[in-house]
C-alpha cells in the first residue's frame, strides 16, 4: 500500500458566511489518501467533517487551500448520506441505476449492473419494491449499492449509519467491510462512532471541535477481515482509548 | 365493480327521486322547478336535434385551450419563481393583485378587447386557471428535498437531467393537486365568459332557456357542465393513479 496518494489535501479551510461576519468549520486541513485505503474522519458533531465531505464532492467550494485527485481530473463520486436519500417514486432497482442513468449508460447494460449490485449488497427479491416498504438497513443498502454502481473513483460516506439502530449498525459494519474488501475502492468515512472508525478503517482521522483541525493521524493496523469480536481484542482496546482520549 | 359503485348509485337516485316527489308535491310549477323526467325529455330532444352536442363541444374546446394555455404558462412562470427569490420578489405583488380582482369583473373588459368569439373564453379560462397551477407549481418545486439535489450534484448531473430526474418527479404530486382544482375552475371560466356575450357554447345555451323560460333546458346544460367538471377531475385523477402509483 505504499503507492503515491491519489487524493492530496492541502490546506483546506471552510468558512460560512452569517450575521457574525463567518463561522469558520474547517481551518487548514491537510492529508493525503492512498489509492484503496479506507479512511475515517473522527469528530465530535460540529468538527466541519461533513463540510470537508462535502467539499470533496464538490458540492461547496472550499474557501482556501486546494484538493488534488491523483488522475488529474474531477474524480467520479459515490456518496452515501445520513439518510438514505432514496427517491421515493423509484424502485430498488431504478434507484440503484440512477447514476449510471445519469452517465447515460444504455438501459440493458445499467440494469445488468444493478442486478449485480443487488446481489452485492444482498437484496434480491426486492428489485421492484419501493423505498417505502424497506427497514431503515435495507434502504442504507440501497443506498450504498448505488453509490458504487458506476465504480466511482472515490467513495465517500456521511455518517451512513447514523440513523440505524444498534443491532442494524454493527451488522452493516460487517457487510460494508465485505463489500469494501470484494471492491476495493478508496474511501473516505465520516462518523463519530470510534468503534466504526476501528472496525472499518486503515486510518482514523481525528478533527477537533469548530474549527475543524486534524488533531490525530492513527493508523489502525487490526488484521482484516475484522470479526465483530475484535471488539475485545487487546489491540482495539488500545487503539480505542487513544481516540477517545484525542477526542473532546 | 358493482360493489363500488352501490353507494354512489344509491345516493344518485335518492336524489332524482327526492327531487321528483318535491317537484309532484310541492306544486311549484315546471317553468320555475321542472321534473327530472321533463329534464330528461328536454335532454333527449337536445340530443336528438344536435344542438346540445354543438353547444358542449364549443365550450368544451374553449376549456381544452384555455387549460391548455393556463397550466403552460403557469407552469413556465411558478418553475421560474420558485428557482429565482428575486424573480418572486419582483412579480409577486402582481400575481397577488391579479388575484384580488375577480375574473367575473374583468370578463367584460376582455370580451370587449377579444370578441365574442372563442378567444376571450380561452383567455378567461387561461386566467382563471392559472394561479391554482401557479401557485401550486411553485409550492412542488419547492418541496423537493435539497438531499436529493446533493445527490445528483456529487454525481455531476446535468440541470436537464435534475429537472427530469428530481423535480418533475417530486413536484408532480402537489402540481397534479393545482391541475386538479384548475381543471374544475377552467369550466367556471368558460361559462363567465360565455354568459357575458356569446353566440354558442353551454353558457349562451343556460342563457337562451333563461330568456326562453325554458327551465328544463337550463337544467340540461347545467348538468353537462357538471359532467364536463366531472370528467376533467376524472382525468387529473387517472394521471394521478398513473404517475402516483408509489404514493399509496
Amino acid at each position: 500500500m505504499s503507492h503515491a496518494p491519489i487524493l492530496t489535501i492541502r490546506n483546506l479551510s471552510a468558512v460560512f458566511q452569517n450575521e457574525n461576519g463567518g463561522l469558520r468549520a474547517l481551518d487548514d486541513v491537510s492529508f493525503n489518501v492512498r489509492p484503496r485505503e479506507f479512511v475515517c474522519v473522527l469528530g465530535p458533531s460540529g468538527s466541519g467533517k461533513t463540510t470537508l465531505l462535502r467539499i470533496l464532492a464538490g458540492l461547496i467550494p472550499p474557501t482556501s487551500g486546494s484538493f488534488t485527485f491523483g488522475r488529474g481530473r474531477q474524480p467520479s463520486i459515490g456518496m452515501v448520506f445520513q439518510q438514505a436519500n432514496l427517491m421515493p417514486w423509484r424502485t430498488v432497482i431504478e434507484n440503484i441505476k440512477l447514476p449510471l442513468e445519469v452517465n447515460q449508460m444504455d438501459e440493458a447494460s445499467a440494469r445488468k449492473k444493478a442486478i449485480e449490485m443487488i446481489e452485492l449488497v444482498g437484496l434480491q427479491g426486492f428489485e421492484d419494491s419501493l423505498p417505502r416498504d424497506l427497514s431503515g438497513g435495507m434502504a442504507q443498502r440501497v443506498a450504498i449499492a448505488r453509490a458504487l454502481i458506476h465504480d466511482p473513483d472515490l467513495l465517500l460516506l456521511d455518517e451512513p449509519f447514523a440513523s440505524l439502530d444498534a443491532m442494524t449498525r454493527e451488522r452493516m459494519w460487517t457487510e460494508l467491510s465485505r463489500i469494501w474488501q470484494a471492491r476495493q475502492k478508496t474511501v473516505i468515512m465520516v462518523t463519530h462512532s470510534i468503534n466504526e472508525s476501528l472496525f472499518l478503517a486503515d486510518r482514523v482521522l481525528v478533527l477537533t471541535q469548530r474549527p475543524g483541525k486534524i488533531k490525530m493521524d492513527v493508523a489502525v493496523d487490526l488484521p482484516r477481515p475484522r470479526k465483530d469480536d475484535i471488539r475485545y481484542t487487546s489491540n482495539f482496546g488500545k487503539l480505542a482509548r487513544k481516540l477517545r482520549g484525542a477526542i473532546e | 365493480m358493482l360493489k363500488r359503485f352501490f353507494p354512489i348509485l344509491l345516493s344518485i337516485l335518492t336524489f332524482l327521486l327526492g327531487w321528483d316527489l318535491l317537484t309532484r308535491l310541492s306544486g311549484i310549477p315546471n317553468f320555475i322547478l321542472p321534473s327530472p323526467l321533463s329534464v330528461w325529455s328536454r335532454f333527449l330532444r337536445a340530443m336528438q336535434d344536435g344542438s346540445l352536442l354543438h353547444h358542449t363541444a364549443i365550450t368544451l374546446t374553449e376549456i381544452v385551450l384555455g387549460l391548455i394555455v393556463g397550466v403552460l404558462f403557469a407552469t413556465v412562470l411558478g418553475y421560474a419563481l420558485a428557482k429565482s427569490r428575486a424573480l418572486e420578489k419582483v412579480l409577486s405583488p402582481y400575481l397577488v393583485a391579479s388575484q384580488a380582482i375577480p375574473v367575473i369583473a374583468i370578463a367584460p373588459l376582455l370580451v370587449i378587447w377579444l370578441g365574442d368569439g372563442i378567444l376571450s373564453k380561452v383567455v378567461i379560462c387561461a386566467l382563471i386557471v392559472f394561479f391554482p397551477v401557479l401557485v401550486n407549481t411553485i409550492v412542488g418545486v419547492r418541496s423537493v428535498p435539497t438531499a436529493l439535489y446533493d445527490l445528483m450534484n456529487s454525481l455531476h448531473a446535468s440541470r436537464a437531467q435534475i429537472f427530469w430526474k428530481v423535480e418533475a418527479p417530486a413536484s408532480l404530486s402537489v402540481f397534479l393537486g393545482g391541475l386538479r382544482i384548475g381543471a374544475t375552475l377552467s369550466v367556471i371560466g368558460a361559462i363567465v365568459g360565455e354568459l357575458v356575450d356569446a353566440e354558442s357554447g353551454l353558457g349562451f345555451l343556460l342563457q337562451l332557456g333563461d330568456f326562453q323560460y325554458d327551465t328544463p333546458m337550463v337544467f340540461v346544460a347545467v348538468f353537462t357542465l357538471i359532467a364536463l367538471a366531472l370528467m376533467l377531475y376524472g382525468a387529473v385523477r387517472l394521471l394521478e393513479n398513473k404517475f402516483l402509483k408509489w404514493q399509496n
